[in-house]
This record gives structure tokens, sequence and C-alpha cells, in this order.
């Protein structure tokens, strides 16, 4: 009974009114799916906006009659930000629940505890939120973007308007890790040089000593891969500096964790960003899908991260599959999906590439202003390039590990 | 040498950082011999207790200075009553209450506030060392720390109030004797060692920003600081203070943040397995 | 309460316990594997392995009067030396026995730090929990590529996911889930009757003594400073095999160490009762089985519930549930001495 209770209550007040609409538009049983992301504990504000996106995406496949003529439900999760339970509860969904399809995990890490033991137990895995690239797994669909995609955009850039000299905080676990390993490679590849390049545990709250060596170093531009809760005290630790504006951000994370909404606007502001999505871009359909949103989950609803969009095209890229394979068998959705899909998502066309189980997608850049992004740039339909050059499925479908850029 | 002097402020505001998160729990403990676990936690509600009277209106200086440890200290006379009162003299009991008191706290905290960082800005500008721009925020801590300790020190010295407190810290049974109500001396203490660690979460809500799980990172921290600095509350806690924080500080900035915790860390084990008493075990003896 | 605390009194007992748990042993390897969905099986045997877990601290602080704050140190190296040395060898059966051996060395040289510097109490505690932060700090900083011990890479924050499945001797296939569990459930009692039977000899009863009154025991020749040590070891190896089997069913990575799961084993303890072996085995299943319930109701906090049940048990149960349960028989039938574990049913805190 893990129903949420937003669509809970939704579901009987549309009950009440049509109970026998409903009842008749799905003759055989649900198609049961699961999710598996953190609602709870210090992950929290990533998980809720995926959540209600999740949502969305299955209440617009079911209000348009399901799949196979069936309902799809829902078995919802909540690891409360904690590894242990994302097995357990993977686990479950896997050999108790049958879930047809999986989506799920937060951090890399999250994605590395579920992802080998979905692989064993043979259910199709949805990995949405945006990281460090190369997963090549056959069993896995990973719908957000990768540091070829945003990194080789926002680099170029950066060493073009701001300068060569670059400094790089990153969160010391693999998304950062590895994520820096990039920067350093696209600002090479852009003529610019990592300066220095430090790293700091998901618990970190004191960034005084970084802001010092900093100022000590001169960089011309910020690179930031910083994570979670307790990282926004550099922000803060920045401004309190007096070092707000004097030297410019930019980052591939900033933002996914709603950073720009609980910093100050002296904090935050100027900071810049890419992704692969913002609420603000000014499209017919994502304008049309904001609206869907707010309309169903009201005016307060968490801001729409990339990891949430991402999470919305993925369903509808799953849905695609089985439409396509008229069934629900995990191999024929795999390989369904692999002859091609693409889904009209909020921030542009997502395609995916068969090669590499990844996505194509715009790529925005964008600047925050009194809590929100400005767009600046907008690049259309970036390929996994980052991915693609280490991995291909369709050669060797047996492949399943992370490359990792040496 | 602009750089060496920056690096000293670091050590400075470092050093008034830990002794501010540490002199609650040095209270609690170096009084009643209650090691109060639940003391990140306390750290915690007086940052909520901070950012919540700020967003209502009130002066953040009030707010920092009256209002968080006020609501803590009232929440520590609640907590005293409750459960502590019947566990005196049992000092792994006092733990392992105080414990399951800080997991009710997150649990709490999590419910009703939600699990999201809070934050406010800080209310004092920066300035300049040669090339470099601190922050002055460090100086207010660093500067409420000392302001703790100097009154704490007084207080226990110079007073009557201070003279109960030492005397039935020494001996309960004599200060019993003599008409002191020890329960009542308790009660008080315990009240401001709750204030203390409500103030250093007030303090710290601007620059650290609130979430519920926030204690974590404070309480082994402070709780190894105290236990160096051993019996004395103001003096010892003072002292290693002093000791870990630069320490901490000279490491991180040689290193990476992680080494200078480790470093930290390390320190005090060497030191307690010389010392096992504390610094003001050995050498400064009988210091308040 | 005074029950004769003669060698034959406590064999008679600890025998008909061991052989009630073997009894439920042998009943839930034949049973559950057949009965139960393989998710229910998977998940037994992660509780399983924290019971392991359990009872290692269990002997330690309610026997050996020593309490430990960083008993997640042992639980998490045991899993890390299991790892790594899998990885590297290919085998895992001499993986297995370094899961055991790394803890037990570790603790060979943290125990001389600490017992020949002659700490105590609350002291031993901070040093314990430093050790642990210190451990769980530097493994959390082990993100970067250079961080490898031998093809092993550490992975940091992520640990090491594709942790290999333990094998038979010599052979190349994974255990499956029900030889998994059957082999966590034999672990459990094994390391539960290897407990009892070390109680009763003459070492465990030494061990006891020197809880009760540590000079006392050095006036009648004991050496307090070797027996603590060896306790001290003796708890870590069982901890490295909880871990070991906690690998086996979850993966490695740092949470192993973190506070939360040296508290966790603490509450176990103290609910279960201090001085038993049995409570804290059962409190570790229902705490368990209660917040993995919890987080999926998603009604209640789960830390709120494990606040207050330690809250409660400390302030109103301080004995925990295996001894107000035995009084309480004890009541019921009151011509015999309450059941237990005999030896050390009261316990000077």
């Amino acid at each position: 009974m893990n129903i949420s209770r937003r669509l809970f209550l939704g579901g009987t007040a549309l009950a009440l009114t049509t109970p026998w609409v409903s009842r008749a538009a799905f003759a055989a049983d649900p198609i049961n799916i699961a999710s598996i992301y953190d609602l709870s504990g210090g992950l929290e504000i990533y998980g809720q906006p995926i959540d209600a996106c999740l949502d969305l995406a299955v209440a617009e496949l079911n209000e348009a009659g399901g799949l196979l003529g069936r309902e799809i439900k829902v078995q919802k999760y909540d690891p409360q930000s904690n590894i242990q339970l994302y097995t357990q509860f993977a686990t479950e969904a896997a050999t108790s629940l049958q879930a047809s399809v999986v989506f799920g995990g937060i951090t890399s890490a999250s994605r590395e505890a579920i992802r080998p033991l979905l692989g064993r137990y043979q259910t199709l895995y949805f990995y949405s939120p945006l990281y460090e690239g190369g997963v090549c797994d056959r069993n896995t669909f990973c719908t957000g973007s990768t540091p070829a995609q945003t990194i080789g955009k926002l680099m170029p850039f950066a060493v073009q308007n701001f300068g060569k000299k670059v400094y790089v905080l990153a969160a010391d676990y693999n998304y950062g890790q590895i994520s820096a390993k990039w920067v350093r490679d696209y600002t090479e590849q852009a003529g610019g040089e990592v300066i220095a390049a430090e790293f700091f545990p998901l618990d970190v709250t004191d960034f005084s000593a970084a802001i010092q060596k900093i100022q000590r170093e001169k960089p011309d531009v910020i690179y930031t891969l910083l994570v979670g809760g307790n990282h926004m005290s550099f922000f803060r630790q920045w401004a309190a500096a007096g070092m707000a504006g004097q030297i410019p951000i930019v980052s591939t994370s900033f933002g996914g964790g709603n950073e720009h909404i609980v910093l100050t606007p002296a904090e935050s502001d100027g900071v810049m960003a890419a992704f692969g999505y913002f609420q603000e871009i000014k499209s017919p359909t994502n304008e049309a899908f904001v609206k869907r949103y707010h309309a169903k989950f009201g005016d307060n609803a968490p801001y729409v991260t990339e990891h949430a969009s991402a999470t919305y095209n993925a369903v509808h890229h799953w849905a695609n599959g089985v439409k396509k394979a008229n069934s629900l068998d995990r191999m024929a959705v795999i390989e369904a999906i692999e002859s091609g899909s693409t889904v009209e998502g909020p921030g542009g066309p997502s395609t995916i590439d068969p090669k590499t189980h990844h996505c194509a997608t715009d790529v925005h850049i964008g600047k925050v202003k009194n809590h929100s992004f400005e767009i600046l740039e907008s690049y259309a339909n970036q390929p996994p390039a980052d991915t693609a050059a280490v991995c291909d499925l369709v050669a060797n479908p047996n492949d399943n590990q992370q490359y990792v850029i040496e | 040498m602009d750089y060496f002097l920056v690096v000293l402020f670091q050590i400075v505001g470092t050093v008034g950082n830990l002794a501010l998160i540490s002199v609650g729990l040095a209270v609690i403990f170096g009084m009643m011999r209650v090691i109060n676990l639940a003391h990140g936690e306390f750290i915690m509600l007086g940052g909520f207790a901070a950012i919540f009277s700020t967003q209502a209106g009130i002066n953040i200086w009030i707010a920092m200075l009256v209002v968080a440890p006020l609501s803590v200290a009232l929440l520590g006379v609640v907590v005293e009553r409750l459960i502590m009162r019947r566990l005196y003299g049992r000092m792994v009991d006092t733990m392992l209450a105080s414990w399951g008191l800080s997991l009710l706290l997150i649990g709490l905290a999590t419910t009703f506030f939600g699990n999201r960082v809070v934050g406010i800005a800080a209310p004092v500008g920066s300035f300049r060392v040669g090339g470099y721009s601190l922050g002055a925020y460090d100086f207010v801590l660093t500067g409420v720390a000392a302001v703790v300790f100097a009154g704490g020190y007084l207080l226990l010295r110079m007073t009557r109030a201070g003279l109960i407190a030492r005397a039935t810290m020494q001996n309960r049974e004599m200060a019993s004797s003599l008409g002191i109500e020890p329960s009542r001396v308790y009660a008080v203490t315990f009240a401001i060692g709750a204030g203390l660690s409500g103030l250093a979460g007030g303090l710290l809500a601007p620059i650290s920003g609130v979430l519920p799980t926030m204690g974590v990172a404070y309480v082994a921290k402070a709780f190894i600081t105290v236990i160096t600095g051993g019996a004395s509350v103001v003096t010892g806690t003072a002292l290693s203070a002093a000791l870990l924080g630069s320490i901490n500080t000279i490491s991180t900035f040689l290193t990476t943040p992680v080494v200078g915790d480790v470093a930290l860390l390390l320190a005090a084990t060497i030191f307690l397995r010389l010392l096992p008493t504390g610094i003001t075990g050995r050498i400064f003896k009988g210091a308040p | 309460m005074n029950s004769p605390l003669t060698l034959p009194a406590i064999c008679r007992s600890a025998r008909a316990h061991v052989a009630l748990a073997a009894i439920a042993t042998i009943a839930a390897i034949v049973i559950l594997p057949q009965a139960a969905p393989l998710y229910t099986l998977i998940n037994v045997t992660l509780y399983l392995s924290m019971g392991v877990f359990a009872l290692s601290l269990a002997l330690l602080w309610g026997y050996g009067g020593i309490l430990c704050f960083g008993q997640s140190a042992f639980f998490g190296l045991g899993a890390y030396a299991y790892a790594i040395a899998a990885i590297n060898f290919g085998d895992t059966t001499l993986a297995a026995a370094m899961a055991m051996l790394v803890p037990a060395i570790f603790a060979a040289g943290l125990g001389y730090f600490l017992f020949y510097g002659r700490l105590n109490d609350v002291y031993l505690g901070v040093i314990t929990l430093t050790v642990t932060l210190i451990l769980f700090k530097l493994i959390n900083s082990t993100g970067g590529d250079a961080w490898r011990i031998g093809t092993a890479r550490l992975g940091g924050f992520n640990g090491i996911p594709n942790t290999p499945l333990l094998t038979l001797p010599f052979s190349r296939v994974p255990l499956t889930p029900a030889q998994m569990f059957s082999l966590a459930a034999i672990a459990l009692f094994g390391v539960y009757t290897f407990s009892k039977g070390l109680l009763a000899t003459r070492f465990g009863r030494a061990v006891i003594a020197v809880r009760e009154n540590e000079m006392r025991a050095e006036l009648l020749g004991y050496n307090a400073r070797r027996l603590k040590l060896s306790i001290f070891v003796i708890s870590a190896a069982i901890a490295g095999l909880a871990g070991l089997l906690f690998a086996n069913s979850v993966f490695v990575s740092p949470t192993m160490f973190s506070l939360s799961m040296a508290a966790q084993v603490l509450i176990w303890v103290v609910v279960g009762g201090l001085g038993t072996l049995f409570g804290p085995v059962a409190a570790c299943f229902a705490l368990q089985m209660g917040t993995t319930a919890l987080g999926k109701l998603g009604i209640v906090d789960p830390n709120i519930v494990l606040g207050v049940v330690l809250i409660v048990f400390v302030v109103f149960v301080p004995g925990g549930i295996q001894p107000a349960l035995a009084n309480l028989l004890a009541r019921l039938s009151a011509s015999r001495s309450p059941a237990g574990d005999g030896v050390a049913r009261e316990v000077t805190r």
C-alpha cells in the first residue's frame, strides 16, 4: 500500500465521481512497476520532484488508456537515503513484486548498489538522474545527461568568457571524482588549465580553508561539482567572505538539489549551470508541461530539476518500448527501445542511442537570478559522446560495467 | 606574509568554533558526569530556533543570542525532569538514554521541519587582509566564545553560585549535608548546558545552514574536545579546543579537510593515551 | 536470587539452550528456503548476519564489561578485508578467513594500546569511537582512482558494490540465496554455541571475574589486561564474521563503519539485556524488522521509534528484555530460580 497520498487522494476523488468509467477502462490486471527514490532523509530534496514527475508520466499514460489495455500501477519504495534499504527494496521489487520495470536510484552510489541486483534478477532498469557517464549494461537505460553533453558545452563557454585558469571543487565520491576528470579533459580541449581540484566528503560543512586557498590561487573561473545540503555551506561562506560575484562560478550540479531556491539571491545570483533541462525553458512543450505539473501538484510543487524531467522521459521511453513490442517481456522491450525511441520531453527531444542505452538531448546553460535560472545558451541534440567512445552494446551485448575515464 | 596572517585568523576562528560547540557538553559532563549524546541535536534545535524566529521578524542578533539559548534551555529543563533525573550516577545509562533522545529529536525535527537545509544570511560583512577577503563572522563566533568562557570562569571562581556548583561537583553528599539541594543544582546546570548548546546552534546557523541530521557532525568533535580537556570545565575545554583546533586548521590548510579531521582525531587518541585523564587531569589541576 | 554458580549448573542450563538453538537452526534451514519467498529469505539472511554482530558486542560488553563504542570498526574491517581479498585472490575461502583475521589483528594492536595503557570506561569508549570515526573518514575519502589495494578499488563513499559472492571451496559457482541463508544460520548458531562454551570455561569465568572486580581478579593472580585483550580480539573476529555475512547479503560500503551502525548494535544489546546472549539477537531481529516495515509504511520516522525504545528501555527496563522475561517466568513458577544465562544476570554498570 505504498501509493503516494497525493495520487491516492486524486484517485479517490476521481473514483467517486465516475466509479464505473474508471473500472471499465481497465479490464485486465494492472502492470506492476516499481520506483525506488529517496523520499525522506538527506536526499529527499532530490527525490520529491523526481517522484512527482514519475507520477505525472504514469498518470498521463493511464489517462490515455494505459499500456496493452492495462493500468500501470506504481509500487513506491522509500529507501530513506539509506543504501542498505536500496538493495533490500530492489530485491523485493524484482523477486516479490515481479515488477516489469524499476525506476530508481539518485546518487551514483545507489545506482551501483541496485544495478547488479536487477541484472541478476533480470528486471529492466531505468536510471534517470544526470551522472558521470560510462554505464554500459544492456539491462539498464540512462536518460539523464552525461559529462560530454553538459561539461563539454559549459567548459568552452567558461574558458571563452572568463579565462583559462579553472579551480575545481567536487564532492568526494565517484560522481565528483569522475566528473572532475571530465572537467580537466574538456578544459584542456578548450585551451584552459585546471590549476587545482579539491574534493570534499558529503559531510563537510566548513569551506573556509578552501575559500582562502582559492583566493591565493586567483583562478579565472571556479567549477563546482558539490552535492547535497552540507555543501551549500560553500556558497554561504563564499558570500560571507565577501567573494560573491568576484570570481565566476560554473557548475553541473548547482540547481539539481534546489540550491538556487534554498540559498539567498545574494549567495547564489550569478552562478551558471549546464543541464539538459531547466524549468524556465521557453518552449510550447515545456510551458504546457509545467502547467500540467502545477495543475496536478499545486503551485508550491518543488522546482522541476533535470533529474525529474529525465525521469518523466524515462517512463515514456519505457512505454514506447512496451507499445512497440506489444509485450512486457524484458528482452522484447529492450529490443523495441533499441530499435528507436524518441520522447518529446519538456527539455526537448530525448532520443535513445542503441549503442550506449543513453539519450541524446538538448543542453542549456542557465544563470541564477533571484531564485530562478535565466537561459543563456541552448545546444540542440547533444549525443552522449563520452559513453559512446567506450561502449557499444550492439557489438558487445554482454558488456556489463561502468567505464571510467583515465 | 598575508597568507600566513590569513591562516592565523583561520586558526583563531576554528578554535573559537570548536570551543563554542563543546562548551554545552563540557558544562553538563564536567558538573554532572553525564555524557549528553543529544548535544548535537540541542545545537540543531538552537539553529532552527534562530532561523524560525528570524523569519518571524525578530532581529537576527536577538534570535541568535537570546531566543536560541532560551528555547533550548527550556527543553533542557524538560529533559532533565523526565529522563536524566532518574539516571544520575549511572554514566553509561545517561549516555544511552541521551542517545535515544538524540534519535527521537532527529526524527521529530525531520517530521515537523522537513529534511532540508534552511539558512539565513550572515549578519556581518567581510574585511580585507592584503589581497584576501575574509568573513568577519568568524570573529563574532570567537568573540562570543571568549565571552562565554571568561564569564564561566568568573562565575565559578567569584560568585556564591559558582562556589555551590563547584562544591556539588566535588562532593555531592557533603554539599547536600551543608544544606545545598543537589537536584536543584543539577537541574540548573543541565539547563545552562543545554542553553549553551542552543547558543552555539543559533550562532552556527548563518554559516553552516540547519538540517535535522546536522548534530552528528558536531557531537563527536565536541565529545572528544571535552574528554581531552579533562576535569576542569572552563580551562580544560578552552585548552583542548586551542590544541585540537590548531592541529585541525593547520593540517587542513596543508592538505585536505579529511586529513584535517583525521589529524584532530588522531591527536586526541594519542593525547588520551598519554594523559588518560585529559589535560587538566594532570597539568592544570584545580582550575575550574 | 542466589542460584549456585557451580560448573554443572551452568553447563546444564547452557546445554539446554544450545540444544534449543540447534533445533531452531535446523528447522529454519529445512523449512524456510522451501516455504518463504526469495525476498524474505534474503532479508532473513541479512538479519542473521546482524545477529552475529549483536553477539559480538553482547559478549564483549555484557561479559567482558568493555563498552566498545566502535564495534562497527571491526564489522567494516571484516567486510573490506573479505572484499579486497576476494577480488585479488579470485577465491573466496581464504578471503573469508581474512574477514576474521584482519579485524582480530587490528583489535590486538588497538587493545594492546588501550588495555596496557590502563584506560577505562568512558575513555575507552571515546578512543574506540574516534578510531571508528577515523576509519570511516578515511575509507570515505578513497573515491579516487589512486586508492586501490591490488586490483580492488576501495571506491570511497560508494564502497565496493560488486563484492564477490562466497563460493564453496575450490569452486567458482556463487552460493545460492538458500545456501547463503543456511550458512548465515549455521554461523549464528556456531557463534552462539561458541560463546556459551567459552563462558563456561575457566577463561570465560576469569573474564567475568575481571568485569565484576578488576582489582580483586588481579589480586587472585589473573592477568586482567591479557584477559581483556583476549576477549576484545575474539569479539573483533566475530564482528568480522558478521561483516563477511553482511557483505554477502548487501555489499561493502563505508556506512558499515558509521556511527549509526555502532549505535544500532549498542541498542540491540541494551534492549536485549546486558549480560545475556539470546536477548540481543532477539532485539536485533525485532528492531530490524520493525524499522524496515516502518520505512515501507512511511507513517512514522523510524528514528522516533528507535529513540523512544532506547529511552524507555534504559529508564524503565534497565536489564533488557531477556532478564525481564526471565524474572516474569520465575515469578510465575515461583519454585524455580530464574532461567537465563546463569552466570551473568546481574550486571554492575
